[in-house]
């Protein structure tokens, strides 16, 4: 199916009465890639991009971090938490429980994102 | 009855429930797109204990617990790398991957940049990382079957691959889903159950700390066993290139990627991710106590060059008698439960390449896949036995840093930024897979110079990946009219949500 040809399924599908109400003004500027369009869809991919780069720094700079605080306080290797070194406790336990809740945090996140795109477009 | 016998019932019994699981799937695989991505509709849970059963491979299951006995704290990186791995592919690729609607890397290369070189030559990167994980698969089994039983390193090799194929042919990734997931909880239970018993035992005997004693010549004693940094010389920087291998990698291995064609839609990608990340934390947690157990009751085994069996061995060192035996066992069949499920799944990706992009005009559909599954298995199978020097963990290592030099600048351009062309991606895939593959080479052929050039060509990733996605963007910039004709639509498609109507151009196939 190429751009030019009519979408099929909106007169064959029996079904396509429901399809065909959902289908608003804004979502069709976006399929007619008109500027107006363009706002929307750029506005959308922004928000994610954001969302994932912020998730990405905050990876970086927190476990990321962890060589580097080594490698300028070397001392901090003989320090014990819990009666663990400081290294091992970090890397062996502690990371886990942190990815999953940016993970977490994330998935909330980007959800909201779309949440918010969809309502914009039944709005309208 | 014998350790020996233990651990052979035990592989055998790995065997025997991994082909009935697979043939409980075989009974709803009826179509092509059954075999492929097992119709999509694998639920996240299911899906996420899958993904987990087949990640997990030899190098995570015997590989982390030795190199944390041999080298200390600063290999716990590659866990939380692995890890860490799917967060960022959760971040960046997981919805978007899954609403392309593509079956493989090759087929979202081609729909994105609409160019069929870009398609080839990904198949031809597809199969190149597939057969480089899958020859360790092979070698591991091998090594693991020969330690209890004293037979030739070729018979466990042979072994997995044959269950392998037998259960792609029948089943396709209908039956592997089910396998897989079986296999995940088998591996976490075959760790955790003698663990409990090595704990109660290591508490009896007053809790020594394994930092506090020395191993071998003395030279990863005391300080350098508890320090994060890796190596002696250049230790920051070799660090942070294990980082950027691990972080960056996961998501352009073949096998990770295939899967995420199975779920329903984006939203249920993303949350299958999400369970991913606790699943490999929840499993993470152990092989480093073998380890670091390891070094109190078995550092005799650093000095043998045997650390990687260090967890199909320590249970019966701690524990007397028949009980220490059948741990062991339980070990040894959890190690076979790693190299047949990732081996199942790389073969599936591979499979689903060399049947798609090698013979798919010739033959049709299921019988080209199955052609392609003995094929992708036949290939390392043969390299396994032929080149038996090449270490698990380096061949291991080569595929993530090579995937992350290739694949994971196409994923992470390709979805975020619509400029991409198809000459921008084939020049970064290409400088990118070139300086990673030509620096791992020199390294594993003994050419590699000392100092830091010899830093740099051993753990490459750290200046490959920036050079391929600058090469990527640069040239993208320099061939502006290239850019694909539809890329504004194939955004819709892989950023809205499946629940608003819109038009989403072709998905491929």
């Amino acid at each position: 199916m190429s751009e030019s040809t009519p979408r099929r399924e909106r007169v064959t599908s029996p079904r396509t009465s429901a399809a065909r109400a959902q289908r608003v003004p804004a979502a069709r500027e976006i399929d007619a890639q008109t500027l107006l369009g363009e706002v929307y869809m750029s506005s959308l991919l922004r928000s994610q991009l954001r969302l994932a780069l912020l998730a990405l720094a905050t990876l970086a700079v927190l476990v990321g971090g962890i060589p580097l605080l080594f490698w300028l306080f070397p001392d901090l290797t003989d320090v014990e938490v819990l009666a663990v070194p400081l290294p091992w406790f970090l890397l062996a336990f502690a990371v886990y429980p942190f990815l999953f809740g940016i993970g977490w945090l994330y998935v909330r996140a980007a959800e909201r994102n779309e949440r918010d795109f969809t309502d914009v477009l039944d709005r309208s | 009855m014998t350790a020996t016998g233990y651990s052979l019932l035990g592989v055998t019994a790995v065997v025997v429930a991994t082909l009935a699981v697979g043939a409980y799937g075989w009974r709803f695989s009826r179509t092509t797109s059954d075999f492929f991505v097992a119709s999509r509709t694998v639920r996240p849970g299911l899906n996420a204990s899958a993904i987990g059963g087949e990640y997990l491979s030899a190098a995570s299951f015997l590989g982390v617990a030795g190199l944390v006995l041999a080298f200390g704290t600063e290999m716990l990186w590659y866990p939380v790398g692995w890890t860490a791995g799917y967060l960022v592919l959760l971040v960046f690729v997981a919805a978007p991957l899954r609403r392309s609607g593509a079956y493989t890397l090759p087929d979202f290369a081609e729909s994105r940049l609409e160019s069929r070189g870009v398609r080839r030559l990904s198949a031809l990167l597809v199969v190149a990382i597939g057969w480089l994980y899958l020859m360790p698969q092979f070698q591991g089994a091998g090594l693991a079957l020969a330690a209890p039983t004293g037979t030739g390193t070729w018979l466990g090799g042979v072994l997995v691959a044959t269950v392998v194929v037998v259960n792609v042919l029948f089943g396709g990734m209908r039956s592997i889903t089910f396998v897989q997931a079986f296999q995940y909880w088998l591996k976490l239970t075959a760790l955790l159950f003698p663990l409990l018993f090595m704990a109660a035992i290591w508490l009896r005997d007053g809790a020594v700390s394994p930092a506090s004693v020395a191993v071998g010549s003395g030279n990863a004693a005391g300080d350098s066993w508890t320090s994060p940094l890796a190596g002696t010389d250049h230790e920051l920087y070799t660090t942070y290139a294990i980082i950027v291998a691990t972080f960056l990698g996961t998501m352009g291995l073949p096998h990770v990627v295939v899967r995420f064609y199975t779920n329903p839609d984006g939203a249920a990608a993303r949350r299958t991710t999400l369970l991913v990340l606790a699943l490999l934390g929840l499993f993470y947690l152990l092989p480093p106590v073998y380890g670091g157990l390891g070094r109190l009751y078995a550092p005799d085994l650093v000095a043998a060059g045997r650390a990687e069996s260090v967890v199909l061995e320590l249970p019966a060192r701690m524990v007397d008698g028949t009980l220490g035996d059948l741990l062991s066992a339980l070990t040894t069949a959890g190690a076979f439960a790693a190299f047949l499920s990732t081996s199942s799944g790389l073969t599936v990706a591979v499979a689903g390449v060399i049947s798609q992009d090698v013979m798919g005009r010739r033959f049709g559909g299921v019988r080209a896949f199955q052609a392609g599954a003995v094929v992708a298995v036949l290939v390392p199978l043969g390299l396994a036995l032929l080149t038996e020097g090449v270490g698990v963990a380096q061949a291991v290592g080569l595929a993530f840093a090579f995937a992350a030099s290739t694949f994971c600048p196409l994923l992470v351009l390709g979805i975020w930024w619509r400029r991409l062309t198809d000459a921008g991606a084939i020049a970064g895939m290409v400088v990118g897979g070139g300086c990673a593959g030509g620096a791992v080479l020199a390294t594993l052929l003994g050419v590699g110079p000392g100092g830091w050039p010899g830093a740099l060509l051993a753990q490459p990733a750290a200046w490959t990946v920036p050079l391929a996605f600058l090469t990527m963007v640069g040239v993208s910039l320099a061939t502006p009219r290239r850019v694909p004709r539809h890329a504004a639509r194939t955004m819709v498609r892989l950023h809205t949500p499946e629940a608003v109507q819109l038009d989403r151009g072709n998905p491929p196939r």
